[in-house]
Parts: structure tokens; C-alpha cells; sequence
């Protein structure tokens, strides 16, 4: 089985986000970027495939600062092929960064066809997660986002999703498919720094030069902000019986006793 | 400082044999009367040794001296070709903390590598429950380097083959790795407490000039809350004593000590390799850290890296520099405390009378002792990564370490518990918590209660 792994950086919010002079970007000088938490679990649910029923997982990532310590940590836990993808310019739309990664998968040899493209479902820079169910269109591929479980058994991949009040939906997908990540069965793998250290002494990082698709649209950001306070919590002080009874009558008075 | 060599020839049998068995007397002998560990009464006082005798038969602080020894090469080195010469006495099984809740204790493992079966003990993940509190090492007949030279190198391969890394251990190691302390703080706020030290703390880089001491702060004094109350009163301390320092702000990162303990040797060395890279930069006289573990590894692991810089932690530092700090020590406390000795400062480096003697100096404090002190102390449960462990070792039914040190320290019936390491604050005060003491004992550092002594 060839399982392919798309995985990004988004900025890391350790750091408080500032916006730039210009008004329309983030402040860079202290923005560091780590892996999308959802790409990191669409990584593990592959290796445990990997382990399960044997496979060759690659990883692809779009170039972005600390990408090569993600793709090293990929090898270290039992990747066998990491690649990056240079060129992608910023502000490229949603549409249209569908379009350049399925033109640059079918640019890398031997990336496709893939049994299983995984990715995550979501990014905290891409709430909406249209990028994977854009990209299987291109790609021709089925698309089941938002999964949770997965089992691969003689071609056919069996999903679950969660749904409000505890529903679980159960889905089963005929190979190949692209598959949305939102989690998986155990948290990702911890790789000691060891293995890491000895994959970057002795691991590859393939770049590829990205191929723009037929959309090449370009998001203008007309501005870029912090939300403004509109509104402070109320603290209450005092004994433990005036609080009581200050938010007794803070219920009176909305009506809620 | 003990001198941090590697003692090339194990202790002859016959010397540290009449040292062992009244170490098997006083070990955990969770209700043995004080007087019974006390270590100036009793067995020690019969045997009538002097302390050159004493200073001979105390295990001494190690240096690895081959930092690149693994489990395959473990006994042909010259730090683990000692292993060999085991007896299989079980002191070590009986003196360690958690001993009686592992099946492969310290004993069992060196049977169990002598013969080839040391795969069934990474197997197992019994070695999570090592704490590092040296006990077995400062115990062992033989002297055998079990703390520092055997468990970590078994618990490398126990990492690495480990299914599933415990949750919270990951999250510590990967934030270590990627901001430089375990909290997963942003790197840039790690200087961010002295905006209220009340007294200048320079950060080196700022200062532009060559310093005397060169204060790492270490991650828990640096960013957890408590842990910056101590690292507010090391810098009164250090103000009043007029010493010329400077910290490093956000360059510093941790010393890694807890990493390599616990297996993560990778992680040390990227550490080791970015601290040195820092320290390098710039021109200081001399190191002091708050944190007995960056002591640990400041004296004996990063020397092989070329760090030879003199080395201090707080509490010793004071207690040398006393006499000048006396007359402003004018605010009465009333405080009667008991101190806990850490394994790292207290057991490994045997530094038992440079806290007792600080917190003498303080005006209105009486001082008792718990039933096991000094090199016969209680572990907290926090070394080699059992600050991220107590998930794990709840689910396994562990008893909690801390609880045990916490219940001998309400015994002596003092209101304060006196600590010199940063690990030992929250700790101690979640045990108060939880076996509700906490309004009957708090948890102070040296540091706290020196600078709360401080006239203004």
C-alpha cells in the first residue's frame, strides 16, 4: 500500500500574534510556525497503518521556516519519503492552492497514485478545511473529511466520524481515497531526539519547485487586526455569603430564578 | 563542592560493608523513631569513626566521563564493567522509593543484563518509576553507579521502544526541545518575572560587559508562579550581597539534566550543545543556578563539552557568603521548619549543612529534623522525569512520594517546610493539598525565607 501524507507549518501561538506595520500581515520577526496539530495525526494514523499492514508512507510539505525539522522528526518515526514543495507564494487562494498541489503531486515521481492521501481536515489558518475535499476533485479521488477512526482491509477504507450527542457515523470508501484527518486512534508518536538527529545526518529532504494549476488566483488581504475588547468580566468580591448573594440577585435580576 | 570524579576502583567490600548495614537499618523505615536515623546518634556514634573514615566510605558525586556509552557497550566500559562485580544483596531494591511497585528493580535489571535477558526489561515499562533519587547508588556495598551511569542508558532503548510514550513526559520532552523548557512556555517571557524582582536583574546581553556570576534561573524559578517567589528572593539575596551578576534572559534554555535521566539523550545533548554555544558568547567568572539538577549537570556532564567554569547552586553560595549577609538578616519569622534535603544538592552532592546553617542564621527560627534527612533523605518523586510522570504512575497505583515526605514533615510538628529545589514546591504543596495539611505547613525555599528575613 502507498500511502501519501500532505502535511503544513502554521504559525505557532506560543508567541503572541502581532500584525506588521503594514496592517495587512504578521508582524515575522518573532513568528515561529510548527505543524498543523491535524497533519501531525493524519502523519500517525499512516505509520499506524504502516505498522499494521505494511506500506511506504511519503510526506509532502509546502517550504515554510522549521518545515525541515518536521520532515526529519516524519523519517525518524518511520516515514520513508519526505519532500518539500519551494515556490508557493503567499496569499495563494484556496482554490487555487488545490490546483498547484495536485499539479506538483503528479510532478513528483512516483508520489501518485497513491492507495490512501491523508491530510488534516483542518488548520488553524484554514478553518473552513476546503483545501483536502478541493484537492481530491482535482486529484479524482473520493473525499471523507472530519475523520476520527480509520481501517484499511483488502482496499476499502473504513472511516468513522463524530457528530453532535455522541452519534458516530461509520463510512466505507472504495481505494483509493483522500481522507481528512481530524484524529486517530492514539496521540502522534514521540520520536526520542536521537533518531531525529541521526535522520537528519543520515535522512533526504526532496524540494520540488511547485507547479502552478490552471487557478491561480491571489488573495488580496485588505486588513489584518487584533479583536477589540468589547467588554470586561465582572468580579465579584467579598465573603463567600455576599458573593452568594450578589450572584443570587445577579439571577433575579436576569430573570433566570 | 564534592569533587566530581569518577572513582576508578569500587570501594573495597570490607569498608563499605560496615557502612551498609546500618544503611539497611535506617532505610525507609517509614515509622522508625528520629533518634534512630539521626545521623549523629546511635550506630554512627558506636562505630566511633572519624571523618576522614566517613568522608572515605561516602559514595562520592560521579562524573560520566564517557558520555557516549550505550546499553550494547555498557559493560565493557569502564563506568559499567563494575556492574559485573554485583553481589545480587538487594539493598538497592530495598532502599528504592519504589521498590516494592516494580518488578524490575535495580538488582533484577543487573541479573537481567548479566545474563542477556535485558530486552524483557525494556520491554516492560518499569523503569518509568526510576525518580534518579540516588538512593540505590549512595546504598550499593559495591558502589556501583546505578543512578547516573546504568538506568539511563536502559531507559534510552526503553524510549525508544516504547509503544507509547506517556502523555505527559511527551509534552514535556517536545517542549523542551522546541521553546526550551518543559512548560511549552514561549521562550521570549522567560525573563518576564523580573519585572517584579523589586531589584535590577541584568540581562548579560543588555549589560555588554563581562560579569562575576552568571545566574541560570532554570525553567521552574523562571516561569512557574512559586517558582518565581524564588527566583525574586535569590535576586534580593543576591542584590543585598552585593554580587555583580546577570542572567541570560531569553537565550537560556534548560540544562537538560531531567532529560538525560530520564533516557532522553538526544535531547540532553541538543541542549548541552545550544547551552554551550550560549555560555561561549560571553565572559563570566563563575556559574550559580537555583536548580539542583542544572548543578548536577553543569559540574558533571557538560565539563566533557569544555564547560570549566566554577559551578555553585543558591543555597551553598549563601551559606558561604553568610557573615555579610548576618546583619541584615533583622526580621524576626517565628518560624518553626524542617528541611527537606533534595536528592540532587542533599544525597548526590552531600551539601546537608550549608541550608541548616542559613536557616540557623535566621532570626526566630528553631529548626527540627525529620525522621529521614541528609543522605538518608525521602525522594520528592520528581527527578529523571518524575515531574511528568504522576499521571502515569497513578494509573499504575503508585503511591505518590511526595505525600510520604509530606506526612514525616507534619510529624515533627513544624509549620514550614524548607526546600533548596525548585521541583519540590509544587510538589510538596499539591501533597499538602491533598492530605490536608495546607493549613498547618507551607512550603518555602531557603531563598524565600532568607529575603523574607532581609531588613528593607
Amino acid at each position: 500500500m502507498k500511502i501519501l501524507v500532505l502535511m503544513k507549518m502554521v504559525p505557532d501561538i506560543v508567541e503572541e500574534l502581532e500584525v506588521a506595520g503594514d496592517g495587512t500581515s504578521l508582524d515575522q520577526e518573532y513568528l515561529r510556525f510548527i505543524v498543523n496539530e491535524r497533519d501531525d495525526y493524519a502523519l500517525e494514523q499512516a505509520l499506524i497503518l504502516k505498522d499494521r499492514l505494511g506500506a511506504t508512507v511519503s510526506v509532502v510539505a509546502p517550504e515554510a521556516p522549521e518545515v525541515d525539522d518536521v520532515l526529519y522528526a516524519a523519517l525518524a518515526k518511520g516515514a520513508d519519503r519526505v519532500t518539500k514543495v519551494s515556490g508557493i507564494a503567499e496569499n495563494t487562494g484556496t482554490r487555487s492552492t488545490a490546483a498547484t498541489l495536485a499539479a506538483t503531486l503528479s510532478s513528483i515521481p512516483d508520489a501518485l497514485p497513491a492507495d490512501l492521501v491523508l491530510s488534516g481536515c483542518q488548520a488553524i489558518d484554514d478553518l473552513d478545511g476546503f483545501i483536502a475535499p478541493l484537492l481530491a476533485e482535482s486529484l479524482d479521488l473520493p473525499y471523507l473529511g472530519l475523520v476520527s477512526r480509520l481501517t484499511v482491509d483488502a482496499g476499502t477504507a473504513v472511516a468513522s466520524k463524530e457528530y453532535a450527542g455522541g452519534v458516530m457515523g461509520r463510512y466505507e470508501v472504495t481505494l483509493p481515497a483522500l481522507i481528512g484527518i481530524q484524529g486517530c486512534e492514539k496521540p502522534p508518536r514521540y520520536v526520542p531526539i536521537a533518531k531525529v538527529r541521526a535522520a537528519m545526518t543520515s535522512g533526504d529532504i526532496e524540494t520540488v519547485a511547485a507547479t502552478s494549476g490552471p487557478d491561480t488566483t491571489q488573495l488580496q488581504v485588505a486588513a489584518m487586526a487584533k479583536p477589540t475588547e468589547a467588554g470586561h468580566a465582572e468580579m465579584l468580591e467579598g465573603s463567600v455569603p455576599d458573593v452568594a448573594e450578589k450572584v443570587a440577585d445577579i439571577l433575579a435580576d436576569r430573570g433566570l430564578l | 563542592m564534592v569533587p566530581g570524579k569518577l572513582n576508578p576502583d569500587p570501594p573495597a567490600l570490607i569498608e563499605k560493608s560496615a557502612l551498609g548495614a546500618p544503611s539497611v537499618a535506617t532505610r525507609h523505615g517509614w515509622d522508625a523513631p528520629a533518634e534512630q536515623a539521626s545521623p549523629d546518634s546511635t550506630w554512627e556514634r558506636e562505630l566511633g569513626w572519624s571523618d576522614e573514615q566517613w568522608e572515605r566510605t561516602m559514595a562520592t558525586a560521579t562524573v560520566l566521563e564517557t558520555p557516549d556509552v550505550t546499553l550494547d557497550s555498557l559493560l565493557a566500559s569502564p563506568e559499567g564493567r563494575p556492574l559485573l562485580s554485583c553481589i545480587q544483596c538487594g539493598t538497592c531494591a530495598g532502599a528504592c522509593p519504589y521498590g516494592d511497585v516494580m518488578h524490575f528493580t535495580p538488582r533484577r535489571l543487573i541479573g537481567m543484563l548479566r545474563e542477556g535477558f535485558i530486552d524483557e526489561v525494556i520491554a516492560s515499562d518499569d523503569l518509568l518509576s526510576c525518580v534518579t533519587c540516588y538512593d540505590c547508588w549512595a546504598k550499593c556495598p559495591r558502589g556501583l553507579h546505578l543512578t547516573d551511569v546504568l538506568l539511563p542508558v536502559v531507559k534510552e532503548q526503553l524510549l525508544i521502544q516504547l509503544p507509547e510514550v506517556p502523555a505527559e513526559l511527551q509534552s514535556a520532552l517536545s517542549n523542551t526541545m522546541r521553546y526550551g523548557n518543559p512548560m511549552g512556555e514561549s521562550p521570549r517571557k522567560r525573563a518576564a518575572w523580573i519585572d517584579s524582582a523589586g531589584v535590577p536583574v541584568p540581562i548579560l546581553r543588555d549589560l555588554g560587559r563581562p560579569v562575576d556570576v552568571l545566574w541560570i534561573v532554570e525553567c521552574y524559578a523562571a516561569y512557574y508562579p512559586r517558582g518565581q517567589d524564588n527566583a525574586r528572593a535569590t535576586a534580593r539575596v543576591l542584590d543585598a550581597l552585593g554580587v555583580d551578576f546577570a542572567i541570560l534572559g531569553a537565550e537560556e534554555k534548560c540544562a537538560g539534566e531531567c532529560a538525560r535521566l530520564v533516557g532522553e539523550k538526544g535531547l540532553f545533548d541538543t541542549l548541552r550543545e545550544q547551552n554551550m554555544a550560549t555560555f561561549g558568547k560571553y565572559e563570566y567568572a563563575s556559574l550559580l543556578t537555583s536548580d539542583p539538577h542544572a548543578f548536577d549537570a553543569f559540574s558533571f556532564v557538560y565539563p566533557s563539552l569544555g564547560l570549566n567554569k566554577p559551578v555553585d547552586h543558591s543555597t551553598p553560595f549563601l551559606a558561604s557568603r553568610l557573615d555579610a549577609l548576618r546583619p541584615r538578616l533583622t526580621r524576626e519569622l517565628g518560624y518553626r521548619i524542617t528541611y527537606h534535603d533534595s536528592c540532587v544538592l542533599g544525597r548526590h552532592n552531600h551539601m546537608h549543612d550549608e541550608p541548616r546553617r542559613i536557616l540557623e542564621a535566621l532570626p526566630g527560627v528553631t529548626l527540627v529534623e525529620m525522621t529521614h534527612n541528609r543522605d538518608n533523605t525521602i525522594c520528592c518523586g520528581g527527578g529523571g522525569g518524575g515531574m511528568w510522570l504522576d499521571t502515569h504512575y497513578k494509573a499504575k497505583g503508585h503511591p505518590r512520594l511526595s505525600d510520604r515526605r509530606v506526612e514525616e514533615a507534619i510529624a515533627t510538628g513544624a509549620d514550614v517546610l524548607a526546600v533548596s529545589c525548585p521541583y519540590e514546591v509544587p510538589r510538596f504543596e499539591d501533597s499538602l493539598k491533598v492530605l490536608g495539611y495546607d493549613d498547618r505547613m507551607v512550603v518555602r525555599d531557603v531563598m524565600e525565607l532568607v529575603a523574607e528575613a532581609l531588613d528593607d
